[in-house]
């Protein structure tokens, strides 16, 4: 889960990071509110976006008054930004900065191992400096064992290039930035700029920072920073329901046993819509290996609620389930939704015990079911369908 | 001959006593997998009872700890299945008891966990790890370490590595009446044991292995290197299947380690790369299952 700036600047604060204050506003009216609260003088009034280049895109703008601050929101929200459309600013108070840094630890999933990544040339986009001056960015392996410590910390600011008297003013906000990776449960936590201030203090200006959501359950604080407004409605009555859902743009839906498996489905739903106008998977929905006849009547009921659907495909490999308790499942799920279920269903089942299953399914008779015997002749039915 | 595991490997399930560990113990069992005990500490001192292939009754004792485990039975590889919150401990207690393989199939497990017993793992250089999240080790018709049907396929000529449980059974039972040597669930988490490279430089090295099918999924680079590998290292010939090519930017598709991250890991830039290598790449599961046949055939 991606944080909003001011989320990763009160998670900061948290853990003792310094950070300049911020407040939120949702209106122009609420910015010059937060402008008056920060004192009246110099404020920045930032988009609150998940992308990057807002400051390009007229996210941010300096505000010398209240007043300006207003005027500043009324500019900003509403923008569009990337297809981000802005719902909320940070008036944040103003710094005088006297320099830029970079600065970041994330999950190196390729060496399994943590990244630190730091560089005196801060304020740019950071992958502009690691293409055009790779040696200004220095990487330095941290091992998960043992995390970033004082030691680490100047070892990583040194290879950055930091002048030797910075080394002591830069390294304890690292140390600290590290602790929220840690204790968060973080697989990025960045931050650019880093600045020192006119005063000579070291201030996380600007933070990204992403969530494992595998650790939710030790972090339940962690739930309230989830964008509920920002989620799809079935998104989130799939959540509710403890789906693994992500509603996609085409009119075929999908439910599958297996993340890989309903992947490979999505795509063989995308080629077998070639055929047929050009249609395409409606979602990705995995059903894990239970697959109960209750887990998938809760499947069925948000793709038969999603408006984009014109057919469903169900494709099961019965692996640990059997295909007979699949089918029971289906079964089952159509009783329970009733008049609700009104889109035809292809079903593809194999594996263990797949003829009791399509005998189950074929003693059911369901005028909206049709059983398959392939996932490639079951794609092209659905989208054949989907089309119709 | 088949990699990691066979007739003669001896396994303790880590969480034996639970719903998951308690039906999946009675799998492993009726596939043939010489299962020697389980471990728990707050039940230790007690035994469970099971079926054993040839439908004798079998009782497993329960123990304290891996070590115990270990000593009292020689037990070679173990097999966790306690719940996330606890796999890290499970995970590093096994690794410390010198334990040679581990099959880690818990789901969920927080990335920092998998990466702190990672880097625990690779100091203490005892241990291959496989997993976690993932449907773990079969070499057909002698041992089972792992949540995959026993039933779809016998032994046979192909190695197979996959980031995927359901496509692993899936590929399995496209190619049933060729066999596999062993196959290999490797996980979809971004942090992981045993990559396609250990599991491909095995194959390489396993005589009974004839060809191999090497299954991934969009996110990270692991496919881009495994294909880097290929070309320098193997000489077996290798058909590739990758999942996700719809799959759009920024969602994440049910692993955790699946998303497609700007232009980095998307299943076109894997299937690239793979072909680059002299890899025959499948479109579905259905065409790569035919690509291997020819394959086979031409041997």
């Amino acid at each position: 889960m991606d944080l909003y700036e001011y989320q990763a600047r009160d998670l900061f604060e948290q853990h003792g990071v310094p950070v300049l204050r911020g407040i939120t506003a949702d209106t122009p009216e609420q910015a010059e509110a937060a402008a008056t609260e920060l004192g009246g003088g110099v404020v920045v009034v930032k988009a609150q976006v998940k992308t990057g280049g807002r400051g390009k895109a007229g996210g941010v703008k300096l505000a010398k008054s209240a007043a300006e601050a207003k005027a500043a929101a009324e500019a900003i929200l509403g923008l569009d930004i990337k297809g981000h459309t802005v719902h909320r600013v940070m008036v944040a108070e103003g710094a005088s900065i006297e320099e830029e840094y970079y600065f970041s630890v994330l999950l190196d999933r390729a060496n399994r191992s943590y990244l630190a990544m730091c560089s005196y040339e801060g304020g740019m986009e950071i992958e502009q400096l690691a293409e055009e001056r790779p040696e200004a960015l220095a990487k330095v392996e941290v091992d998960p064992a043992v995390g970033i410590d004082a030691a680490k910390a100047e070892e990583i600011v040194r290879a950055a290039s930091f002048p030797e008297e910075l080394v002591a003013k830069v390294a304890p906000v690292l140390v600290q930035l590290y602790g929220v990776f840690a204790a968060e449960d973080a697989t990025l936590v960045e931050v650019n700029p880093l600045v020192l201030t006119a005063g000579g203090d070291v201030i996380a200006l600007d933070g990204k920072v992403t969530l494992d959501e595998n650790a939710a359950f030790r972090h339940p604080a962690h739930a309230d920073l989830e964008d509920k407004a920002e989620a799809n409605p079935l998104e989130a009555k799939a959540k509710a329901a403890d789906l693994n859902y992500v509603k996609l743009d085409g009119q075929v839906g999908i439910i599958g046993n297996g993340a890989g498996l309903v992947m490979s489905t999505l795509d063989v739903v995308a080629y077998a819509g070639e055929q047929f106008g050009g249609v395409k998977p409606a979602n990705f929905l995995d059903i894990g290996g239970g697959a109960s006849a209750q887990v998938m009547a809760a499947g069925l009921d948000v793709i038969l609620h999603d408006q984009d659907v014109k057919s469903v495909f169900v494709n099961v490999f019965g692996g640990i389930t059997a295909c007979d308790e699949v089918a029971n499942g289906i079964v089952k799920a159509l009783e329970i939704l009733g008049d609700e279920a009104s889109k035809p269903l292809v079903v593809r089942l194999d594996g263990n015990n797949v003829e009791e299953g399509r005998r189950i399914l074929a003693e059911a008779n369901h005028p909206l079911v049709t059983v398959v015997g392939t996932m490639d002749e079951a794609a092209a039915k659905a989208a054949e369908l989907a089309a119709a | 001959m088949s990699i990691y595991l066979n007739k003669d490997s001896k396994v303790i399930v880590q969480g034996i006593t639970g719903g998951e560990g308690s039906k999946h113990t009675a799998r492993m069992l009726a596939a043939g997998t010489q299962v020697v005990g389980g471990v728990n500490a707050r039940k230790a001192g007690t035994t469970v009872t099971h079926t054993a292939k040839d439908g004798s009754e079998v009782s497993l004792p329960v123990f304290g700890s891996v070590a115990e485990a270990m000593a009292e039975t020689g037990a070679d590889v173990s097999i966790v299945f306690v719940p996330p919150a606890f796999a890290k401990d499970a995970v590093i207690e096994a690794i410390d008891a010198g334990i040679g393989l581990l099959v880690v199939i818990t789901e969920g497990i927080p990335v920092q966990d998998s990466a702190e017993f990672w880097a625990h793992a690779k100091a203490k250089g005892t241990t291959r790890i496989i997993g976690p999240n993932c449907p773990g080790i079969i070499t057909p018709e002698e041992s089972l370490v792992g949540i995959t049907p026993a039933n779809i396929t016998g032994k046979g000529p192909i190695g197979l590595v996959s980031k995927s449980g359901t496509l692993t059974y899936q590929m399995m039972f496209e190619l049933r009446d060729l066999g596999f040597s062993t196959a290999i669930g490797i996980g979809g988490d971004p942090v992981i044991g045993t990559t396609h490279i250990d599991a491909l430089e095995a194959f390489e090295a396993d005589p009974e292995t004839k060809a191999i099918v090497m299954i991934g999924e969009i996110g990270g680079d692991a496919e881009e290197r495994a294909a880097d590998y290929i070309k320098a290292h193997v000489t077996k010939p290798v058909v590739g299947y990758v999942a996700g090519f719809t799959a759009p930017e920024g969602k994440t598709m049910g692993h955790a380690g699946a998303i497609v991250s700007g232009s980095s890991g998307t299943a076109e830039a894997k299937k690239v790369a793979l072909e680059a290598a002299g890899v025959k790449v499948g479109k579905t599961p259905s065409e790569t299952a035919r690509l291997m046949r020819e394959v086979i055939e031409s041997l």
